[in-house]
């Protein structure tokens, strides 16, 4: 087993990751800072992000109007001491992510453009076209290589985070090409990997989106908060799940049901004159009401409704939602020119994750956490579209800049002690490797696990299938311990990893199962058909995971609130 | 639903002396791609085959694979595309790890080196007094984005080091790719650094020992052209080794 000694290790090498990274480096020369992924990373989850991100730009804006949309967006759960420093910071980040290369498209007179988006009261989420993650996270990476202070660990996977002495000390990582371990040590660590969507059978999220860094923080002991807020992104293509962007509502598309209506308009959906650019929550709501109401069509991957882009034109299309295109013709074999898109509600992003402070800080001493896997919280209940990329600048550099200073005055602790954690990490996942007495097959739990998830955490929520969900998790995670592997090899032993991944999502599934079951209120995305309003009497806090050997114990959080008051959610 | 024979070109250093093929019979959906075919096999079929993907919409990077031959981004190639058997390899003219997985250290490598980001002249104190009035932000027109925009579009899948035949050849040379990202950040209004790449694309296993084949861009499925980037590449590091005769420091 090796050893490695940095200043500060990095888990994720997204949007998140890299910024911390860049931050680290940048301001600390002398500095090591690991940077550790399970994938090379430009492969991170940051890079299928379409529409943009989003920041103050325009004189006819700000901070305050982003701020309360922000607020109102996250239907009052959202911190807003959190809210007031990120919408502070996001036009800075954005300038930095820019003049770091970040293609990003233009107005007439030179300066960065914007456009419209769900939720927001004008125009402020920059763009590259309709590929913003995408030329975010290459600018980030390929910046990042100027600094020689980085040291990158690409491919490899991290299974424990190393806690001793009441403080998280660094990582056990597996590199994947050796099958061999590391403890990758480090006075602070941050967890920037992302979220888990892949808990869901019907999700935009690449397959590395497993909840590994939201797994490894509660196995620590550090709580999760606000799990059961999962966004359903409206317009999914039917069968892959695959995103197409907000954006194309932003440039004046419209979603029509079986009948051409604009059914957001012809009906009272609660979204008023905002239509198409209404929050996402709503919006994935409505269509599935309009399913329900037969106005939907059939098809063989489930009923849908139809995303119109027809009356933009070629050239708006070619132009600014080019990928668009690209996608509805390869994967639904539609042209978005001539044909509305098939389009369905589908999993896109977890507002909850792990618990930290507005520096991104956990009640864990050393352990830092940004970008999707944390929730610090400004996403609250609902998060609007264009803001996570932002988030993951915003909270990615604050938190490097926390572990930095961190790191000045922490020990190391009993170094012996964490090497030995990672020697028994070590041991037990090479039992794993061609585990043949094993009980069940990966795709075989992942499958059942992606239905209880589907049946009892969708876009409409009932307690008794959140209660079955609840009971199906738990059980689960004591099958996901027993599973049975074939693969014998050390290297690259892609089953392992899967294994590992399952396991994280079991874990970090029933959290988001218990936390669902609790809340009897419908705030934000957690709409239960038993409880249809929100009840900020009882229920306007956070909801707290913690870690159990007996199960998941819940726990609350106060909300912090400031000058928006809570007030009904209409537009 | 039809069924067709997948044959996955095997190697595992640990057992292996060289790569082996396995046939493996897949009950294949109409609007599969092909990498959704290799998804069936390891859920399946066989848990022990390696192979790379993430996003399933062609923006990863990360399904590179020969598909019959010839270099593919699988989960954007269409299983109907084939015919009942399908040859499924590692992409070509990289070393393999494990079954269908490469490896990158030559490619990050060359990526690296040809200063993917942008150079400044001037001090950061100074730029920053500059941006200051642009709320941060350097200027810059369409026409400018333009000139590099479709440079930009690489997604690292890496096909196209897999198609050149210099690649095949020369192992060494920097390739289209990592040509086409220095390109880009040269064409970038933005950027000060032409000079250093320029001196970068005029050394040995550059620009110059392109051959004009073309391969790169008839694979690249992101439609980046690369041999068009090369070509440029090639004379504006003429051009610039020129000026420097003329007026010794860079016209600057």
């Amino acid at each position: 087993m090796n050893v490695f000694r940095h200043d500060i290790v990095i888990v994720g090498g997204g949007g998140a990751g890299l910024r911390a990274a860049i931050e680290a480096a940048e301001n600390h020369p002398n500095a090591s800072i690991a940077l550790v992924s399970k994938v090379y990373p430009m492969r991170s989850h940051t890079v299928s992000a379409e529409g943009g991100a989003a920041a103050v730009a325009r004189d006819d804006d700000n901070l305050e109007l982003h701020g309360f949309d922000t607020v109102k967006g996250s239907d009052f759960l959202g911190d807003q001491d959190a809210i007031v420093y990120f919408v502070e910071q996001a036009p800075k980040e954005l300038a930095l992510l820019e003049n770091w290369g970040c293609p990003f498209s233009r107005n007439e007179d030179g300066t960065v453009a914007t456009r419209a988006f769900g939720g927001m009261t004008t125009k402020r989420t920059w763009y590259a076209a309709d590929k913003i993650g995408f030329h975010m996270l290459h600018a980030l990476f390929q910046h990042s290589m100027r600094f020689k202070n980085i040291v990158r660990y690409d491919e490899y996977f991290v299974s424990k985070l190393l806690v001793e002495g009441g403080a998280c000390r660094g990582v056990a990582a597996l590199d994947i090409r050796t099958g061999e371990y590391n403890a990758i040590l480090g006075r602070g660590v941050i967890l920037t990997t992302g979220g888990g969507g892949k808990i869901f059978p019907f999700t935009t999220n690449g397959t590395i989106k497993t909840a590994d860094g939201m797994a490894l923080a509660y196995r620590a002991g550090v709580p999760l908060k606000d799990m059961e807020f999962v966004q359903y992104h409206p317009t999914g293509l039917p069968g892959t799940g695959i995103l197409i962007t907000e954006a194309t509502r932003g440039e004046g598309g419209y979603l029509r049901n079986n009948k051409g209506e604009r059914f957001l308009v012809d009906y009272d959906y609660g979204v008023g004159k905002k239509a198409e650019l209404g929050p996402r929550d709503m919006i994935s709501r409505a269509i599935v009401q309009e399913i329900e109401a037969g106005r939907g069509f059939s098809g063989a991957y489930g009923a849908y409704v139809h995303l119109d882009l027809t009356h933009l034109g070629a050239d708006v299309i070619n132009f600014k939602l080019p990928f668009v295109r690209e996608l509805a013709k390869t994967y639904v074999g539609v042209d978005p020119v001539t044909t509305p898109i098939p389009i369905r509600p589908v999993v896109h992003y977890m507002m909850g994750g792990v618990d930290t402070d507005i520096h991104g800080a956990t009640i864990l001493p050393g352990l830092y956490a940004a970008g999707e896997t944390a929730c610090v919280s400004i996403n609250g209940a609902n998060r609007l579209g264009s803001n996570s990329l932002t988030e993951c600048l915003v909270f990615g550099a604050a938190a490097a800049r926390h572990a930095m200073n961190y790191s000045k005055g922490a020990g190391a602790g009993d170094e012996r002690a964490v090497i030995a954690q990672c020697e028994e990490e070590a041991g037990r996942v090479a039992n794993l490797r061609g585990r043949k007495k094993g009980g069940e097959k990966i795709a075989a739990i992942r499958r059942e696990l992606n239905q209880v998830m589907e049946d009892s955490c969708g876009v409409y929520r009932e307690q008794v299938s959140m209660q079955a969900g609840v009971i199906a998790t738990a059980q689960l995670r004591g099958r996901v311990a027993d599973l049975r592997l074939e693969d014998e090899s050390k290297v690259f032993n892609t089953e392992v990893i899967t294994a590992l991944e399952l396991q994280n999502m079991v874990e970090v599934a029933e959290t988001l199962a218990v936390s669902a079951a609790h809340r009897k209120e419908s705030r934000g995305a957690h709409t239960c058909k038993d409880f249809k309003t929100r009840d900020d009497t009882n229920y306007l806090y956070h909801t707290m995971v913690h870690h159990d050997p007996a199960g998941p114990r819940l726990g609350k959080k106060d909300v912090v609130l400031g000058k928006w008051v809570p007030e009904e959610r209409k537009y | 639903m039809a069924e067709k024979t997948i044959v996955i070109t095997r190697f595992d250093p640990d057992k292996d002396q060289a790569p082996r093929k396995q046939e493996y019979k897949v009950p294949c959906e109409p609007d599969w791609k092909v990498l959704d075919a290799v998804n069936f096999i390891k859920d399946e079929l066989d848990g022990s085959v390696s192979h790379r993907w993430s996003c399933r919409m062609a923006v990863c990077g990360s399904c590179g694979m020969m598909v019959n031959g010839e270099p593919k981004l699988t989960c954007k190639t269409s299983i109907n595309d084939y015919g009942d058997r399908i040859d499924i390899e590692p992409l070509a003219n990289f070393p393999v790890v494990r079954d269908l997985v490469v490896e990158l250290d030559g490619f990050m490598h060359k990526f690296e080196s040809v200063k993917p980001w942008i150079v400044r002249a001037k001090e950061k104190a100074a730029d920053q007094a500059a941006l200051h009035e642009t709320k941060g932000t350097y200027s810059q027109s369409a026409e400018q984005l333009a000139t590099f925009k479709q440079f930009s579009m690489c997604i690292n899948c890496m096909l196209c080091y897999a198609a050149c035949p210099v690649v095949a050849n020369e192992p060494e040379f920097l390739g289209p790719a990592a040509i086409a990202l220095g390109h880009r950040y040269n064409m970038d209004s933005r950027d000060e650094g032409n000079a250093e790449r320029n001196a970068i694309f005029r050394g040995e296993g550059t620009v110059f020992s392109c051959s004009y084949a073309n391969e790169c861009s008839e694979v690249c499925p992101k439609n980046v052209d690369p041999a068009a980037a090369v070509n440029q590449a090639k004379f504006e590091a003429v051009i610039d080794w020129a000026k420097n005769l003329v007026l010794p420091r860079g016209g600057a």
